[in-house]
């Protein structure tokens, strides 16, 4: 209520600002087109239940035949192959209807084994299964009930978005949604703009635009191939987002199994990651890049430099691992005149080294925080990858201080993987992943995409965010647990 | 003046407290007890258990399965009824229900639903093999005790003889002084918004017979005023959400408490949102739509961008009718205490804090976890605040969302609430798992939050009322358990008294042992 007439105001003065395309009575507004791509197979759901025939009775009125979701009825359907796999979230529900009516009593429900094998300690069983659904269906989760998990935790978890009582990014209510920008501009930004009498002096960096503040990252090694790549790109393509792919893939693919030329060959949405060798220099390959990237090392800017030769108009990025001394590395990255820092954390979202690596959670904010007080933050576009496994970690790294982020894994899991890591053994995959159709992996990918993008709509509609640009480092529209526990908690409770 | 003086003493005989077992066959409790074939039918389980777990067959026929769900499990053994080891014929085995094992979450843990279906069963809190009291999630709530004192003689001595009887735990609702009536309720709760259409006529009936058993509320939610409630009228809170549904002039004259939702905690900032399915004839016709189309109710309040807005508002339900209080139902972003400050300006008799962490019929899964803040920290910022700008005792605060066992209620109110609101922990009384499909194709598996004609006959309506009724007497007693031992003669003494508490992370509890 304090904060309302400020808030919309400014976002409705933006709101034909650079980027959004012609004026037009109606702004062509970003839409995802899904395609329901059920699952290849059977998923692992979280419920099942197990009876013991023996003491059957044989009644007549068997709990089976009462299931409210037809459960037994589409499993037998499903044995006699007359159906494909029946939908894991509407598979077992778990109602407990049958265990607790049946005559004696036979029937127990139990937590599926295998579904608590999936993923690892940072990519729980239910991040998983979520996932899946996303990539099939393309849709929000959604459920009854309140929220099931703790009250908070590690990285991302100890904070909250925040929400508005008042404020609306539009008037329009529920359908104010379609007019929230997720697009981002990736490249150098001018910190102001000087004027030669009345003509404009300044020249308007490279940049280019994203519809969603998100990238495809490299492939991480055991689930890189040209398959996989090649559907990444293929989503790329249709979402118009962009995907880092390292230069080997693309010019000669170490598993190339066709003799056709690549199918990974340059197109808009890659970005080539280069070789950090100075000497390398592929020429087509930079020629024919809007961006590419390069890895940080002492003589990152001669690199550069060669490139920028062979393509004035590429935007370059350095990709830069999160160390403790990342801000301090990318402050001096951003005044030496990077355009782009990609900030690299592990695959769990925290730092490649130190004793106790923190979490992209604060290593973003005190980046963001650095760049603020050296007074180039906008200077220059900030990229973050690792632990970005769920559409609120997109929204919360924003908020911390990215301008956008990259993913890998979860295009990975939304293709039925499990992370089981069978593959890294040796084992074959028990999703067959080395024979996906191309253009079904990118259905899954594709509405993954969607589901996060509608997601990322949900929350800053609710925090009164009209850009996803503004969102950008904007704690004031989140609470850190730190924060409350501080504020409200501390002056009652004495210290920690 | 503190509100405890203000209310006059006086003490009303609960409603009648009668078992209401379970409504399916085999009840789900924590363990379980095996009878092999060895048995010999002697009987002597029968005769020893006091829990009722062991019948003899009638007619010397066959012993019925056990009743396991009333079992105490091992802990027993201490108390010379344990007919494991008193079986003659070693027929009897013990063991933890693999289904019990494969129910709940962080918050309602398996032992939470156990022990709430068993307080609506029996209207008492259960024993000690159940943890009642405290959920797993790691923090808020679970992580806060009380300080009873220890030693006997300073227990004695805060007591002064005080007996429980003559504890109240009834809570003013009015303290504007407005010349509006001076409603009270007897227990320091009430029922949450749970509309027409996402719950069933019965379900919205056996809240509001509790209600009326209990002196207290339920609400209607943003669904309408179905007819069935009309005698209950006295105890029926009527919603004004933004969608509008069922707002008419009758509902708002019929009801002495109008709540304007503005927000609901698991979906703060997005509105609600029917699905087609649900909105059946009967759903249709109350809230004038159409059938089998999906409702929305936006967010927010179209013509509410200020608090002058806010006000006009209030005013005007006002003046529709001039005997009701007004509610303010706000979830809990970061200046929550300046919402409630606000919403106290405009009016209203009661603030209502939704917590980020509470009930729903449907929510996206990443509004439930992230958006705004958990209750436990909402009610300390208001109450605080409050008190610093001198209005604290000018409004009634009411706290829910993630409120599930009569000690959480005790913790908010220590935090500064006047009373709480619950959900939850009504469902879970009316035999909820919270297996969470309560919004797809029919709804409710368990006949609870469906208005599908088949599935709402699965719970009968006088098993319901009794159930919560019975829930309520079980909660009531916990709180005057607490009250007791903390040596306060009323509900209204707790309020804001944080000193009672101590929060395990922080060094007040170090202090403490």
């Amino acid at each position: 209520m304090s904060d309302g007439s400020d808030e919309s105001g400014a976002g409705t003065g933006r709101g034909t600002g650079k980027g959004r395309g012609k004026r037009e009575a109606m702004p062509e507004r970003y839409h995802i087109h899904t395609k329901n791509a059920p699952p290849r197979f059977r998923p692992v759901g979280r419920l099942g239940i197990v009876d013991w025939r023996e003491d059957c009775a044989g009644c007549h009125n068997c709990v089976k035949r009462a299931c409210v979701y037809d459960l037994y009825r589409d499993e037998t359907d499903y044995v006699k192959g007359e159906r494909s796999f029946l939908d894991y979230l509407y598979q077992c529900k778990g109602c407990l209807n049958c265990v607790q009516n049946c005559t004696k009593g036979l029937l127990t429900r139990i937590v599926n084994p295998e579904f608590e094998r999936l993923g690892d300690e940072y990519y729980t069983p239910d991040m998983i299964v979520t996932t899946w659904f996303q990539a099939e269906t393309g849709r929000i989760p959604v459920s009854g009930a309140g929220y099931r998990g703790r009250f908070s935790g590690s990285g991302f978890d100890a904070m909250w978005t925040d929400m508005s009582e008042i404020v609306r990014p539009t008037r329009d209510g529920i359908h104010g949604r379609e007019y929230i920008s997720t697009s981002v501009d990736i490249g150098r930004k001018l910190s102001c703009l000087s004027f030669d009498g009345a003509e404009l002096a300044s020249e308007a960096p490279l940049r280019i635009e994203s519809p969603l503040p998100i990238l495809f990252d490299r492939l991480p090694a055991p689930w890189a191939s040209e398959r996989l790549y090649g559907a990444v790109l293929q989503a790329a393509n249709r979402t118009g987002l962009r995907a880092i792919v390292p230069e080997e893939w693309i010019a000669n693919p170490p598993s190339a199994v066709s003799p056709q030329p690549s199918a990974l060959s340059t197109q808009d949405c890659v970005i080539p990651l280069l070789s950090d060798v100075i000497a390398q220099l592929n020429e087509g390959l930079i020629a024919g890049a809007k961006m590419v990237e390069i890895t940080d090392n002492d003589h990152v800017f001669v690199k550069a430099g060669l490139v920028k030769a062979v393509n004035p108009e590429v935007i370059v990025a350095i990709r830069v691992e999160a160390t403790p001394q990342s801000a301090a590395r990318i402050a001096e990255l951003t005044k030496d005149g990077a355009e782009v820092v990609h900030v690299v954390f592990n695959p769990h979202g925290r730092e490649q080294d130190g004793a106790h690596p923190r979490h992209a959670r604060s290593v973003l904010r005190e980046i963001h925080k650095r760049l603020v007080e050296d007074r180039i933050r906008d200077e220059v576009t900030l990229i973050s990858s690792g632990g970005i496994a769920l559409a609120e970690h997109l929204a919360k790294a924003i908020i911390c201080g990215a301008d956008a982020v990259a993913i890998s894994l979860p295009l990975i899991v939304a293709l039925e993987c499990r992370l089981c890591r069978a593959c890294e053994n040796g084992e074959p995959c028990p999703v067959q992943l080395q024979d996906i159709g191309l253009d079904y992996a990118a259905d899954r990918i594709t509405n993954l995409l969607s589901a996060w993008h509608l997601q990322l709509l949900e929350v800053m509609g609710a925090m009164g965010i009209r850009e996803v640009r503004r969102l950008r480092g904007e704690t004031g529209r989140a609470m850190f647990r730190d924060d409350l526990e501080r504020e409200i908690f501390a002056p009652i409770f004495g210290k920690k | 003046m503190s509100v405890a003086t203000q209310i006059e003493v006086e003490q009303r005989v609960g409603p009648e407290i009668k078992p209401a077992p379970p409504r399916y066959r085999n009840e789900i409790g924590k363990f379980r007890v095996y009878r092999s074939a060895a048995c010999t039918r002697c009987g002597r389980c029968a005769e020893l258990c006091p829990y009722g777990v062991h019948q003899m067959g009638r007619g010397g026929r066959q012993m019925p399965r056990p009743r396991d769900y009333r079992c105490i499990g091992p802990s027993c053994r201490e108390t010379g009824h344990y007919c494991i080891a008193a079986c003659p014929a070693g027929a009897l085995s013990l063991s933890i229900n693999p289904s019990f094992e494969s129910l709940g979450d962080w918050r309602w843990t398996a032992d939470l639903l156990v022990a709430t279906w068993l307080e609506a069963e029996t209207g008492q809190m259960p024993g000690p093999h159940l943890e009642s009291s405290l959920g797993a999630s790691g923090g808020g709530f679970d992580r806060l005790r009380f300080r009873f004192p220890e030693a006997a003689a300073q227990a004695d001595s805060l007591r002064h003889g005080l007996r429980k009887e003559d504890i109240s735990t009834r809570v003013m609702l009015n303290r504007r002084n407005d010349g509006r009536p001076r409603v009270t309720i007897d227990v320091p709760f009430y029922g949450g918004g749970m509309s027409f259409g996402s719950v069933s006529i019965h379900t919205m009936l056996a809240k509001a017979r509790a209600a009326a058993a209990w002196n207290t509320f339920t609400c209607t939610g943003e669904g309408g005023y179905p007819d069935p409630l009309i005698p209950y009228a006295n105890h029926v809170i009527t919603q004004v959400a933004t969608g509008l549904f069922g707002v008419r002039e009758e509902t708002i004259q019929r009801a002495p408490i109008v709540e304007f939702k503005y927000a609901q905690g698991a979906k703060p900032g997005l509105g609600g949102h029917l699905l087609g399915d649900k909105v059946t004839p009967a759903v249709a016709a109350i809230r004038e739509a159409v059938v089998g189309y999906p409702l929305f109710s936006p967010f927010p309040f179209h013509s509410v961008y200020s608090v002058e807005d806010h006000k006009k508002h209030l005013d005007w339900i006002a003046h529709v009718n001039p005997r009701a209080l007004l509610s303010v139902k706000v979830s809990t972003p970061g200046d929550v205490d300046m919402v409630a400050v606000g919403s106290y300006f405009a009016g209203a008799h009661i603030v209502h804090l939704d917590g980020s962490y509470g009930g729903t019929g449907a929510a996206p899964d990443i509004a439930k976890k992230n958006i705004a803040m958990p209750i436990e920290y909402g009610i300390a910022r208001v109450h605080q605040f409050l008190v610093a700008e001198g209005i604290r005792d000018a409004v009634t605060v009411v706290a829910s969302g993630g409120v599930r066992t009569p000690d959480d209620a005790a913790k908010a109110i220590a935090l500064g609430a006047d009373a709480v609101v619950i959900g939850t922990a009504e469902m879970v009384a009316l035999g909820c798992i919270r297996c969470a499909n309560c919004e797809s194709g029919r709804g409710c598996a368990r006949g609870i939050a469906t208005t599908d004609p088949e599935l709402v006959e699965m719970m009968p309506l006088e098993w319901a009322g009794q159930r919560l009724i019975n829930l309520y007497n079980a909660w009531r007693e916990r709180l005057v358990e607490i009250l007791w031992r903390l040596g306060l003669p009323s509900i209204a003494d707790l309020r804001g008294r944080t000193d009672l508490l101590s929060h395990l992370d922080y060094e007040s509890a170090e202090a403490r042992r």
